[in-house]
């Protein structure tokens, strides 16, 4: 079981509320769009300081998407805002023919992705959603790991002209990144050097994967551990560099095993440094209710399925 | 001030001959519809826009703009941006051939002046002109944002949420307009999903009706200065236009059969012979 009480805590929806508040009041053209979860959501602090840039749509998410497009035609920078599944799958066309293949500066963040959305259960636990948004040509995706991460990353995009796909998730989750980072999209962090093999994860998974470094280097394994919070552009060259010299692999992601960042990191290899790996994923299943953690194990994103990975791997190299 | 009614139908008649002549030449596209709005489509670009076709800007600030969302009519779109300075008209030749600016629906992808977003996946234009018109009235711009959309195309559910969107928000600088020639791809719409009495329908969500008869010239350049006239009362305005499908070339009028269909050699002649060249074809 996973520990998570040691780390002060707190969940990504805050943090994102915070940096769009301070990025408005630096004069940048920020908007923010929200469906009827602005409750349930963390953008009342913005809402209240900028009542003329927010606007609620109701539950209408297409018509959303579309605000956003004609808003980022017209020189905005609109943040839409809500969960993952509502942000991503149900407005698919919206998002790719309004936005994507318009080349609109629209911010689609994302909230309560993954099998960590909890209780909810499968109807919102959207597993799918980095690889539906990684196969639209232009759009950045990114996942970062924790409420640090996800201020830097809220900033990072609204310099970026393009449109951007940010994840992030809905529980209470450690904090463990720097707060006064820079966020450079497409460049993955290095969280620990190692030489016996890599682990490149995103999101949630990379704590996982900080754990299951320390339980491996108990047993005397060398691990590296990349934070590939940028899935779209990939960093070809970080991941290059540490399989040269560890000539392993391990990716870590909530999310469907198809798709996602180790879909990507795979087809990087074959391409170009052909090497053992193993993928911890949800293997092609919907998830269901549960507390967080619990659902974490039960369908293979324990700290332990990263442990058991990565001695599958190493006994192949 | 404007274009005179005469000087509007020799636009109208070479509109025809482009749409007709594009179709044929690739022998794909949509006819049809773009027939039908070749009225609306004149008027509203030569005689009622306050917009700057050349150095085109995306943003549209401090000028009208206009959003096609049944990206399908792409013909009579192409045919009046060039004829409207946006770009040279011998650039029509190109349409929906390899490396164009004139995809089969309209996109900003290649960069063709006068679009600005793409379209063609029906139902998006509506919300994407609501957020345009948004936009103006932060950057306190009083010009409008027009917007065509089929009536075929209200069976998409996004049309709802943008037409309940703009009137909740009273979005008053967004001017709509249905193309209501009650055809579509497989038959007539009331066959297909009746959707009668579009009039208390859209009041009933809080929009200011008026009606117009889209083939009728000075019909079009009233109401439409009309719509101008009730901008910017609280209420968005939705324009039920009534046209005929193919209006022009007698063959193809009266059925839903040339909605996405091109014209062979012979029915091009007899087209062309219906509409004569007034300012050159391409």
């Amino acid at each position: 079981m996973t520990n998570l009480t040691t780390l002060e805590k707190k969940d990504k929806g805050e943090r994102c509320s915070d940096d769009l508040t301070e990025l408005r009041q630096n004069k940048k053209k920020v908007g923010v769009i929200y469906p009827a979860l602005a409750g349930s959501r963390k953008k009342n602090k913005f809402q209240n300081e900028f009542p003329d840039r927010f606007f609620q749509v109701g539950i209408a998410e297409a018509n959303m998407m579309g605000l956003a497009a004609g808003l980022a035609t017209a020189g905005k920078i609109p943040f839409t805002g809500t969960f993952a599944n509502f942000s991503t799958g149900r407005v698919y066309d919206q998002i790719r023919q309004s936005i994507a293949y318009s080349g609109k500066n629209v911010k689609i963040c994302a909230s309560h992705a993954g099998l960590t959305l909890g209780e909810d259960g499968a109807t919102h636990q959207i597993l799918e959603d980095i690889g539906l948004m990684k196969m639209l040509p232009g759009m950045v995706v990114i996942n970062p790991c924790d409420y640090n991460q996800t201020k830097a990353a809220t900033i990072a995009i609204a310099e970026h002209y393009g449109p951007v796909y940010l994840r992030f998730g809905r529980p209470k989750w450690p904090i463990f990144t720097d707060a006064n980072q820079k966020f450079e999209i497409g460049k993955a962090d290095l969280m620990e050097s190692g030489s016996d093999i890599t682990i490149i994860a995103t999101g949630h998974m990379v704590w996982q994967a900080k754990q299951a470094v320390e339980r491996l280097r108990s047993e005397g394994i060398s691990a590296e551990l990349l934070n590939l919070h940028t899935i779209k552009p990939l960093d070809e060259e970080a991941i290059l560099d540490s399989v040269s010299k560890t000539k392993c692999v391990v990716s870590a992601e909530e999310h469907q095993i198809n798709g996602g960042l180790g879909d990507s990191v795979a087809q990087l290899l074959a391409r170009k440094m052909p090497s053992p790996m193993e993928m911890v994923a949800v293997n092609d299943k919907f998830g269901e209710s549960g507390d967080p953690i619990e659902l974490l194990d039960k369908y293979g994103l324990g700290v332990s399925d990263v442990v058991t990975a990565v001695k599958n791997v190493l006994s192949r190299k | 001030m404007g274009k005179s009614i005469q000087e509007l139908e020799a636009l109208v008649s070479q509109t025809r001959r482009d749409i007709v002549r594009m179709v044929h030449a690739v022998q794909s596209g949509h006819p049809g519809g773009s027939l039908g709005c070749a009225e609306y489509f004149t008027v509203l670009f030569h005689n009622i826009m306050k917009h700057q076709p050349s150095p085109f800007n995306m943003e549209g600030e401090n000028e009208d703009v206009f959003i096609l969302s049944n990206g399908h009519i792409s013909p009579v779109y192409y045919s009046t941006l060039a004829r409207s300075g946006y770009f040279p008209v011998d650039e029509l030749a190109t349409f929906r051939k390899l490396d164009s600016r004139l995809q089969g629906h309209p996109a900003t992808a290649e960069h063709l002046p006068g679009i600005r977003i793409a379209s063609g996946s029906l139902g998006q234009g509506l919300s994407v002109a609501t957020g345009i018109a948004l936009s103006k009235k932060l950057n306190k711009d009083d010009h409008r944002v027009f917007a065509l959309c089929g009536d075929g195309e209200l069976q998409e559910g996004q049309i709802w949420e943008a037409v309940m969107f703009a009137a909740h928000n009273k979005v008053d600088n967004l001017i709509m307009t249905v193309d209501v020639n009650g055809r579509q791809i497989d038959g007539d719409t009331k066959d297909i999903m009746g959707f009668e009495n579009l009039r208390p329908r859209f009041e009933s969500f809080g929009w200011n009706v008026i009606q117009m008869n889209g083939n009728d010239i000075n019909d079009v350049q009233d109401t439409l200065s009309k719509a101008c006239v009730l901008s910017g009362n609280g209420k968005p305005i939705c324009i039920l236009m009534k046209t005929e499908m193919g209006n022009g070339v007698d063959f193809m009028m009266g059925s839903h059969e040339w909605h996405g269909i091109a014209p062979n050699d012979e029915q091009l002649a007899s087209a062309l012979d219906q509409n004569a060249e007034t300012l050159g074809d391409y």
